[in-house]
């Protein structure tokens, strides 16, 4: 994925360089960052890309967007556009257009349900919702009585309290008592709220991926500079093994990611094939996080535990990330549960039709 | 940094679909025969070579190789789908499985025409066994360490040393193997081993049996003595076989056959849990489930980029790192898993009979075709660590 001709991509990685620099925000306490980049991005167009141009959108490919996604992940980029991504597509499935601003989706956690009352108004709660504090409106599934439908809700309506996930970045509980959405309408047949978990994880992979890459990138980097007993600490076997296993990390997150990216820009719906790619993603990706990001710590030694340096910036995103849109041991019991329906002897067939 | 490692999401052609049933369709007739059973990865008779023949009879041997020489041309993406099925299915790969993936190729480009025009077609129709004649008593890992001598004599060389874990020796028509034509270098300590063709079962040879912890016997000793090898078995360039040696890696690192060795505990695994499995049973299914799918994701995608006729060797590395670790710890996994499986399972005495042998396969698994220490020397030298 991320071809260097992707001109989304590299739109999207040129304003990163320029206005997500990584050190420069690290070193800005005020967060005076955000509202430049956020505006940047907007006008190119790039936290509708998943909406039509007729709904309002910029009208990218999923592909497309799926590769802005892992770029924002090598930047650990903190301003609301995955979810506002998210938004749009997940408001685009019924048609609805989106509004200018940021966005975010609920519920985030496969647990949580919104319902569709009587008289049509939505109520419920979702936890861990990111950047609900930062939304103008919020993208929402709900559970009617027998069907499932899309929402386009004002977040003022709604009552969020604000919380932080691991890496820094808001993640709220927002409570909807009925409220009147903006809009609604159904979601087309046979989507439902695992379809949209199974997309926010792949997104959410897509970013883990890329702040692993990043991760070994800037570990290779201080390996090659540091020096420790007269040597620069990359000519230390046992250092060389660590970020071995690190690139096998980086490597195995991108692949699963990626694989499961494409599956999804190419599959009709969301079948076993698509869901073991998308599932396997989240539940890998979030592994390679644990196991990837605890080598490049080691490698910084403790000048990477310090909040002045940018390693945490993507280590703990990369660790927040696992959370959103059902863990990796909410997948693992999903897909063998799955599994194990379908029989042992359909397990390599599955394996294999990918 | 250095290039980002990628690997691209490759699928699989249709080609590969249709043939993919073809070998189901041919390994399912062979199983109802008693060729072999998809149960015992211990099975004894490791040798079968009337299977051999039959695989090549379908013309899945040196798929990829010139039709001149009795191949399909066919691409490394088909030969793939052949591979991960025979691997599945546990089918007796061992006869044909080196001379397919290693020694095929490495005649292809480096033996005269008339060699390969007599041993090529004989591997496509299943007909002879290859062995790879590295590893030395005090040479494993450090193969530029390798003393085994060819002294050069009228018409050819005589060889003279040791050659050790030498797998299928014992049913080898032909082993490839490297040998000292010269001492290293000041320079360059990688210099003065030259790769050669060997006919096997000659006075010269000795064959001895080095059992395994499995109880198996697969590997071996081979002491040569004054053994001549004619000049034209000679394969490439004389004192530069380590240039040879490193681009063949790829293909040997990167294939189904570095995470699937012990799969099979998995598939019973599952077969033991049934359709409605605890939660415990289901979380530990679900993560080997999605480490599997992605190290195959990934060795698909090294077999693209070999089909595009890359050289993929820092990515061939970290499958076969990856990979087989990931074989390694599965039996222990499945056996944390199995804990708590029904007395009453009906495959509960198969899935424990694979546990044992899976069990004590593990061992090998980071250790054949390169350790798992040697490899991510070779990765981190990816890195620019080095
Ligand atoms: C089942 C099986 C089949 C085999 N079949 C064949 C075959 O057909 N033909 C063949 O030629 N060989 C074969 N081998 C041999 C295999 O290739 C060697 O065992 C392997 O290369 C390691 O060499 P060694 O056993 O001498 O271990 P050593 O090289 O002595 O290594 C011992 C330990 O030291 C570590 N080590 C060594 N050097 C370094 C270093 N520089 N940095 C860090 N760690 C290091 C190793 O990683 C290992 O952990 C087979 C081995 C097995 C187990």
């Amino acid at each position: 994925m991320a071809e260097s001709d992707n001109i989304v991509v590299e739109t999207a990685e040129k304003i990163f360089a320029d206005l997500a620099d990584p050190q420069e925000i690290n070193n800005d306490k005020k967060g005076s960052w955000q509202a430049p980049l956020w505006r940047a991005l907007s006008e190119a167009g790039l936290p509708l890309a998943w909406v039509p141009d007729d709904l309002g959108g910029s009208g990218a490919s999923l592909a497309d967007g799926f590769a802005l996604l892992n770029a924002a992940g090598r930047f650990a980029v903190a301003v609301p556009l995955a979810e506002t991504m998210l938004a749009g597509w997940l408001l685009a499935q019924a048609k609805i257009a989106s509004p200018e601003g940021e966005m975010t989706v609920l519920p985030a956690s496969p647990k949580d349900r919104i319902t569709i009352d009587a008289d049509g108004s939505l109520s419920g709660r979702a936890r861990g919702v990111p950047f609900a504090k930062a939304a103008k409106h919020f993208a929402v599934l709900a559970h009617g009585k027998d069907e499932v439908s899309i929402a386009l809700v004002d977040a003022a309506k709604a009552r969020t309290e604000s919380g932080l996930n691991v890496g820094y970045d808001h993640s709220d509980t927002v409570t909807l008592e009925k409220i009147q959405p903006v809009t609604i309408k159904p979601a087309p047949k046979g989507f439902d709220q695992t379809t949209m978990m199974l997309m926010g994880g792949v997104a959410r992979s897509l970013q883990i991926a890329g702040a692993l890459e990043a991760m070994l990138g800037i570990s290779v980097r201080y390996s090659n500079e540091r020096v420790a007993f007269e040597k620069k600490i990359s000519k230390f076997q046992a250092v060389q093994h660590n970020l071995a296993r690190l690139a096998g990390e980086s490597a195995a997150a991108l692949a699963a990611a990626t694989s499961a990216a494409d599956a999804i820009s190419n599959a009709a719906s969301f079948d076993d094939a698509v869901y073991l790619e998308a599932a396997a993603a989240k539940i890998r990706c979030a592994e390679a996080a644990e196991k990837g990001g605890g080598i490049a710590h080691q490698v910084h030694g403790a000048i990477g535990f310090t909040i002045e340096h940018i390693l945490h910036r993507y280590s703990l995103r990369a660790l927040a990330w696992r959370d959103d849109f059902g863990s990796e041991s909410h997948w693992a019991v999903e897909l063998g549960k799955l599994v194990a329906k379908r029989g042992a002897d359909e397990l390599w067939p599955l394996v294999a039709s990918r | 940094m250095t290039a980002a490692l990628r690997f691209d999401p490759i699928r699989l052609p249709p080609e590969c679909e249709q043939l993919r049933k073809e070998v189901r369709a041919f390994l399912a007739e062979e199983i109802a025969a008693g060729t072999f059973s998809p149960f015992k990865p211990n099975r004894e008779d490791t040798d079968v070579p009337e299977f051999s023949r039959k695989v090549g009879a379908k013309g899945w041997l040196g798929m990829t190789w010139p039709k001149k020489y009795g191949g399909q041309e066919r691409s490394f993406l088909e030969r793939y789908v052949v591979t991960e099925e025979m691997r599945v299915a546990n089918a007796p790969t061992r006869r044909f499985f080196v001379a397919d993936r290693q020694s095929g190729p490495v005649l292809i480009k480096y033996a005269p025409e008339h060699i390969k025009m007599d041993i090529l077609p004989r591997i496509c129709r299943g007909e002879i066994c290859f062995a790879i004649g590295m590893s030395e008593p005090n040479s494993g890992s450090d193969l530029f360490a390798a003393k085994t001598r060819a002294t050069k004599t009228d018409g050819g060389y005589l060889i003279n040393g040791t050659k050790i874990w030498t797998s299928s020796a014992h049913i080898a028509d032909y082993m490839i193997a490297i040998f000292r034509t010269s001492p290293p270098t000041k320079e360059n300590r990688r210099h003065g081993l030259t790769q050669f063709l060997v006919k096997m079962k000659q006075p010269g040879i000795q064959v001895n049996p080095i059992g395994q912890i499995t109880g198996q016997y697969e590997f071996n000793e081979v002491v040569f003595t004054d053994f001549f090898v004619p000049e034209d078995h000679v394969l490439g360039e004389v004192d530069g076989a380590w240039k040879q040696a490193t681009s063949e890696l790829a293909y040997e690192r990167s294939g189904p056959e570095r995470f699937l060795e012990t799969y099979y505990v998995l598939t019973e695994l599952v077969r033991a849990v049934g359709p409605n499995p605890d939660t415990r049973s289901a979380e530990g299914i679900g993560r080997l489930v999605a480490q599997l799918h992605t190290m195959r994701r990934m060795s698909v995608s090294v077999a693209g980029m070999l089909q595009a006729g890359k050289e993929p060797v820092v990515e061939a590395s970290i499958v076969k790192d990856i990979g087989t670790v990931w074989e390694q710890q599965l039996p222990h996994r499945v056996r944390d898993l199995a804990a708590f499986v029904e007395e009453t399972a009906t495959n509960r005495e198969t899935l424990e009979r694979q546990l044992d042998f899976a069990i004590k396969t593990a061992p090998k698994l980071t250790i054949q075709g390169g350790t798992t220490e040697v490899l991510r020397g070779i990765i981190a030298r990816g890195l620019g660590l080095r």
